[in-house]
């Protein structure tokens, strides 16, 4: 396990700057999670609650057609589409609504930017009786109805955030403003690798599952490991739960691929690794889009849960140290790539996934039958109908 | 500067009174009328607003001051280059701004030109205790203070490394949450925080958050040595611009003025 330093640091990036009202939570919550982290009887619970519940492990899946007119390269698909909730997000939000629960909190509270966050939330909350307030943006609520619709039905208060950009960005600095004032009952269920330490670090452990599973998985089925494995990057717990399974094979090498929207060159896309420069967001330091004078930028991507600033500190590390090499597929690419795999694979990915899946045929033009691609198909698509 | 600000209100028996103004909202122009009419209102210490994309600490009064801050291209160096143009004619300025501005404008030439401009000293509400000493390093080095805030959720242990650490004044946190006059504090843990940290340090306490009446002031009592008020200010100045708002100011500071004195002078 590979941890970030006492003051949560990965190299140069994370950290803790947040407001001092905020501070005791966040000790609270760390002396918590080590705790809970120690303890066999936590595991044991979120194991059986991915197992019997969110329905793991999700299975990996070998294209047959996607990719075969430019390669022989095996090109391997980790299906946390298939999950409960239909994204890998519900494997977090699992792990921290039952820290919560551990730590007698009362309330859970969520940013979402796409929706599934949230939904993945609502989830866990409903199930073990605990209400939950999300804050989405007004944005992101008309471009994502059917999982505004899901929240409510599942009981989750959604507030509607109006402020900024009016998406995932702002419903983050809602969610830490409504933290700081209930601090005392309410947990904040972060929803990727992102905010004040022990956030990043919590939130890929609860990740981790996905490559711990799919290094198991490509080994017994294919006696190897992958050469590549992908994953889009938004804030990157998808990212970082798949490649956290492998950082100590050092042969296998990392591919994040963020959104180059309409371009990278442009200054309509989420590529923050990409693009970007180093800065404070969100309670970490790590890359993020932004002016010279330090204000955060807006983004743009056709896929919601891409549309962010900022992205994990880890991730930041990976890029600083080489561990991981970033990317960008663009909206256009994205689209096609969603098709295409649609009709190959039978197969809706969700659009966020569909950056991975885009980028997956590019590196697969140069991969032969002795390397083996595995790509996170983070979430299905349903939630994408209409928009692409 | 601050210290003496701090000393000469004690001396005349009343809390300094010291307001928040948002630079740059609506524009630099409002902006500087307004610093000098709390001048001459008699502020004790002005805090002047760094406008930030992503203010977490703030409630929307002052998120939206921002944003209009914003919109008049107001940044760092505009609001360095105006507490220059009022150093003259101004009681001491701290700045209050994020960290991300200053992180980008380069720590030590944030200090070096602050000084430059006479700025006091420095609030960065995102930057605790814990990732408080190249910042705090880099402004002593340049002879300006950091206030460091103490919270009602801060455990009495890292309070006095807070109040040990923290220069120029100690900035109470009045309630949980953020900036703003929709809830006020309760003010029974309130006065029980400032005895306990009273007990801890003689740097002066000021105290801030939620506070927008002269009553609200009234219920600090003797326990405080300043009082900051900024959502409310905004609020009585909103939408007006340059004397109007000057106007307005120095009639919404008046009553809270009076209120600071513990006897009536």
């Amino acid at each position: 396990m590979s941890a970030p330093d006492t003051r949560g640091y990965f190299g140069d990036f994370g950290g803790r700057y947040v407001p001092e009202v905020l501070i005791a939570a966040l000790d609270e919550l760390e002396r918590a999670m080590m705790a809970a982290f120690a303890d066999p009887a936590f595991w044991a619970e979120y194991h059986e609650v991915l197992r019997d519940f969110v329905g793991r492990p999700s299975p990996i899946y070998r294209c047959e057609r996607y990719a075969a007119d430019v390669s022989s390269v095996p090109l391997v698909m980790k299906r946390e589409d298939t999950n409960h909730t239909g994204a890998h997000k519900i494997n977090n939000t699992v792990g921290q609504a039952l820290l919560a629960r551990r730590m007698g909190k009362r309330r859970l509270l969520a940013e979402t930017g796409a929706g599934q966050h949230g939904v993945a939330t609502a989830t866990v909350g409903a199930k073990l009786g605990l209400p939950v307030d999300v804050y989405m943006g007004v944005r992101d609520i008309e471009r994502q109805a059917l999982n505004v619709d899901v929240m409510r039905l599942l009981g989750a208060q959604v507030h509607a955030v109006a402020s900024g950009t009016q998406t995932l960005k702002d419903a983050t600095n809602e969610a830490f403003r409504v933290w700081a004032q209930r601090v005392e009952d309410t947990f904040y269920v972060i929803g990727s690798v992102v905010g004040a330490h022990p956030y990043p670090f919590m939130v890929r452990e609860f990740q981790k599952v996905i490559g711990i599973e799919a290094r198991r998985q490509t080994l017994e089925r294919y006696g190897r490991l992958p050469s590549d494995v992908i994953a889009c990057v938004g804030g990157g717990s998808n990212a970082m739960g798949i490649f956290s399974g492998f950082v100590d094979d050092r042969d296998v090498k990392f591919w994040g691929v963020e959104a180059g929207g309409k371009g990278v060159d442009g200054d309509e896309h989420a590529a923050s690794l990409r693009a970007g420069s180093i800065g404070v967001l969100h309670g970490s330091r790590s890359y993020l889009l932004q002016s010279a004078e330090g204000q955060v930028r807006e983004t743009h991507s056709i896929s919601a849960g891409l549309d962010y600033p900022g992205v994990g500190p880890e991730h930041a590390f990976f890029k600083e140290s080489g561990r991981a090499t970033y990317v960008d597929i663009t909206d256009a690419q994205a689209v096609e790539a969603f098709h295409a795999f649609a009709r190959c694979e039978g197969i809706l990915p969700a659009l966020e996934s569909a950056h991975a899946i885009g980028f997956a045929r590019e590196l697969a033009a140069q991969r032969g039958a002795d390397d083996l691609i595995l790509v996170n198909l983070s979430g299905r698509g349903d939630k994408d109908i209409g928009r692409c | 500067m601050l210290e003496d600000a701090f000393e000469r209100a004690r001396g005349e028996k009343r809390m300094a009174f010291i307001p928040y103004v948002m630079a740059g909202d609506p524009d630099l122009e409002t902006t500087e009328a307004i610093l000098l009419a709390l001048s001459d209102a008699g502020a004790d210490v002005i805090e002047l607003g760094v406008p930030y994309s992503d203010p977490l600490a703030d409630g929307p009064t002052i998120a939206a001051a921002g944003q209009r801050a914003l919109r008049s291209a107001t940044h760092l160096r505009e609001v360095l280059a105006l507490a220059s143009r009022c150093r003259e004619r101004c009681p001491p300025i701290v700045l209050f701004t994020y960290y991300n501005p200053v992180y980008q404008f380069g720590v030590e030439r944030f200090a070096r030109e602050a000084a430059a401009a006479g700025v006091a000293g420095a609030i960065v509400p995102d930057v605790a205790l814990d990732e408080s000493a190249e910042l705090r390093a880099a402004l002593q080095a340049q002879g300006l203070t950091m206030p460091l805030l103490v919270a009602p959720s801060t455990p009495h242990p890292r309070a006095a490394r807070i109040v040990d650490a923290a220069t120029g004044f100690v900035y109470v946190v009045s309630r949980l949450g953020v900036t703003g006059t929709g809830n006020a504090p309760d003010f029974a843990p309130l006065r029980r925080q400032l005895a306990s940290l009273r007990e801890l340090t003689d740097k002066p306490l000021a105290v801030g958050f939620g506070l927008s009446s002269p009553q609200d002031v009234r219920n600090l009592g003797m326990l405080a040595d300043g009082v900051v008020v900024g959502s409310a200010l905004i609020d009585a100045y909103a939408g007006a611009r340059a004397q109007e708002a000057a106007t307005r100011v120095r009639q919404f500071v008046a009553p809270l003025i009076a209120a600071c004195f513990l006897v009536s002078p």
